[in-house]
């Protein structure tokens, strides 16, 4: 630690180091930091006569206690967990699969593989959405044409449209979509375990189903729980992409695929006949800050620690 | 025996990931062959290819000749290129100060400048847009460079300067005895030394930059300073019935991205695979 270049600045200001951090810190400052200080602030306020007026924890009050509020905050939030927990048993355990398939070393075509599998995430999630749409449209017939072929003609419904199973088939979709991200964290953990470990295993007598549950699934256990949070952030705000693109803002059919996103959205920017309220835009948004912040504070506290007695 | 056992897994295992395969390209084909077609044939043989009389160009002539997508190619192109170089150079910089030099409140200011990552920049929303009003920046491309160059940036540095910690000193410590000023050592050993993980970095913060629906419809809606994506997204509502169009505009938004990551993929998987195992 001690070889860090000190030596020449100890009598005289170091400047350079100020020119290296100031433009990173103040675009970051000015355009990210002070953006959600100041709506956390916001949050505690009110449209008065022209000025805002300083009401408190009103606002949280009102969106957990008034129906109006409440019923469309806790289906936003019902339907996130839902579309967090999805993602968590579908979309990360095929990427693991995937990416433990990949990662065995005598496979050929690895590489065609992989690039195909993480060319959905490339694309913009509105493309992506007007896609799946079409192919999925009554309209079209693609989809219904193929399970007719396949003899499953009457179980064709369209999905999307239907309240009971819009917020699946989006989830799905985005499944389809973002299953890349894990995989390629996934993949590189796999392939940073040392070939020793591995082969000591094998010289155990263990076969490659048995390597992968005993000794490489333990090793990439942190990758799992960084895989988690990232899911648990991108679940609460990316979401928003692609319901609104898919759904629209109302998130229809009968808010059935509300998410925290097209929430915050609708209270900010108002819909219909309600009128938009940077106030309670501002409330909305820090509730999700404090959602965020929850999850991040369960993976720094209780996941990290854990995980780190794997690690020694 | 056991040759033909090792046969079978690996055609096991190849089946499984050529079903994925096709079911990651199967939508984005459909699309592609049918933005050639005939309103007819996109209708009665959407799996067939667009040849003989199937084929036509409708779509992609009302796309390029009745809207502005030439403009909205040239408005992301723009802000995802500019924001990218900000990323990359502010970054590279400030990750350099915090990983080379020891000073006062350096892991505080490497916290700070790091915990981006875990809280998203959406949630300040509501008071962006009112700092970019109060700036004159609504419906300027400046707003969304500076916006997603300040998204981007915590990664950035993350990356940089896990990278740059693992890098030996010797490099830099003998160009300081050369008499190199800290500003050329930046310039002419720091930067040449980050090359690999920039790819890394870039695809991290370009991915997002390019798709985001978000900032472009709060911040820049107006037609002049449309990005693809929001752009993709105003047309196709307006012309849901005309499938030729819809299905051509979809192409024209995929294509770049697919040119692109047909050049670069090589790099770009390395670039990540490696970056992830340095962080």
């Amino acid at each position: 630690m001690n070889t860090k270049a000190t030596e020449p600045g100890r009598t005289k200001r170091r400047w350079y180091i100020l020119v290296f951090l100031a433009p990173a810190t103040l675009i970051y400052t000015i355009f990210a930091i002070y953006p959600i200080i100041e709506s956390l602030r916001l949050s505690l306020y009110t449209a008065g006569d022209g000025q805002a007026s300083f009401i408190g924890i009103a606002n949280y009050l009102k969106l957990l206690g008034e129906p109006y509020w409440a019923d469309q905050f806790w289906n936003a939030f019902k339907n996130n967990v839902v579309l967090f927990i999805m993602h968590m048993l579908i979309q990360n355990p095929i990427a693991l699969a995937l990416a433990a398939l990949l990662s065995i070393p005598t496979l050929k075509g690895t590489a065609i593989y992989r690039t195909v599998f993480f060319l959905p995430t490339l694309l913009s999630v509105v493309v992506v959405g007007f896609i799946w749409q079409l192919i999925l449209s009554p309209l079209w017939g693609v989809t219904p044409d193929a399970m007719k072929a396949l003899g499953l003609g009457q179980w064709f419904r369209p999905w999307l449209g239907l309240e009971s199973s819009a917020l699946v088939t989006v989830t799905l979709i985005s499944i389809w979509q973002y299953v890349g991200i894990p995989l390629m964290l996934f993949y590189a953990a796999l392939l940073n375990i040392p070939e020793e470990t591995i082969e000591a295993a094998r010289i155990d007598g263990l076969n490659g189903w048995w390597i992968f549950w005993k000794v490489k699934l333990p090793l990439i256990l942190p990758t799992l729980g960084l895989v988690a949070i990232l899911t648990y952030i991108g679940n609460f705000t990316a979401s928003f992409d692609l319901i609104y693109s898919i759904q629209g803002g109302l998130a229809g059919p009968d808010f059935s695929t509300d998410v925290m996103g097209t929430f915050l959205f609708r209270s900010f920017f108002g819909f219909q006949a309600q009128l938009g309220d940077q106030y309670m835009g501002a409330t909305v948004a820090s509730a999700l800050f404090f959602i965020i912040l929850v999850g991040v504070g369960c993976y720094l506290f209780g996941v990290q620690r854990k995980l780190q007695r794997y690690d020694s | 025996m056991r040759r033909t056992r090792d046969h079978l897994t690996s055609t096991a295992i190849h089946t499984v990931l050529i079903a994925w395969t096709l079911l990651a390209l199967f939508p984005l084909v459909l699309i592609l062959i049918n933005s050639l077609k005939t309103r007819k044939a996109i209708f009665g043989d959407a799996l067939g290819l667009p040849t003989g009389k199937a084929l036509s160009f409708k779509g992609y002539e009302s796309v390029l000749t009745n809207s502005d997508f030439p403009l909205f190619f040239s408005n992301s192109l723009t802000v995802t290129c500019v924001s990218l170089f900000f990323i990359l150079l502010f970054g590279a910089m400030a990750a350099h100060a915090v990983s080379e030099y020891e000073f006062k409140g350096n892991t505080l200011i490497s916290l700070y400048l790091i915990v981006g990552i875990m809280v998203p920049i959406r949630l300040g929303t509501v008071a962006l847009l009112n700092l970019i009003v109060k700036l004159g920046l609504t419906n300027t491309l400046t707003a969304l460079i500076l916006v997603y160059t300040a998204q981007g940036l915590p990664i950035a540095i993350f990356i940089f300067s896990e990278f740059l910690r693992s890098v030996s000193r010797e490099i830099k410590d003998s160009a300081r005895i050369d008499g190199l000023s800290e500003y050329r050592i930046f310039f002419e050993v720091v930067l040449p030394l980050v090359r690999p993980v920039i790819a890394t970095v870039a695809v991290f913060s370009m991915i997002p930059i390019w798709n985001d629906l978000w900032f472009p419809l709060i911040l820049s809606p107006g037609e002049e300073t449309r990005t693809v994506t929001l752009g993709v997204q105003q047309f196709i509502g307006q012309y849901t019935v005309k499938w030729g169009s819809v299905l051509a505009a979809l192409s024209v938004a995929i294509m770049p991205v697919l040119v692109m990551y047909i050049i670069f993929s090589r790099q770009l998987i390395r670039g990540i695979t490696t970056g992830a195992v340095k962080g």
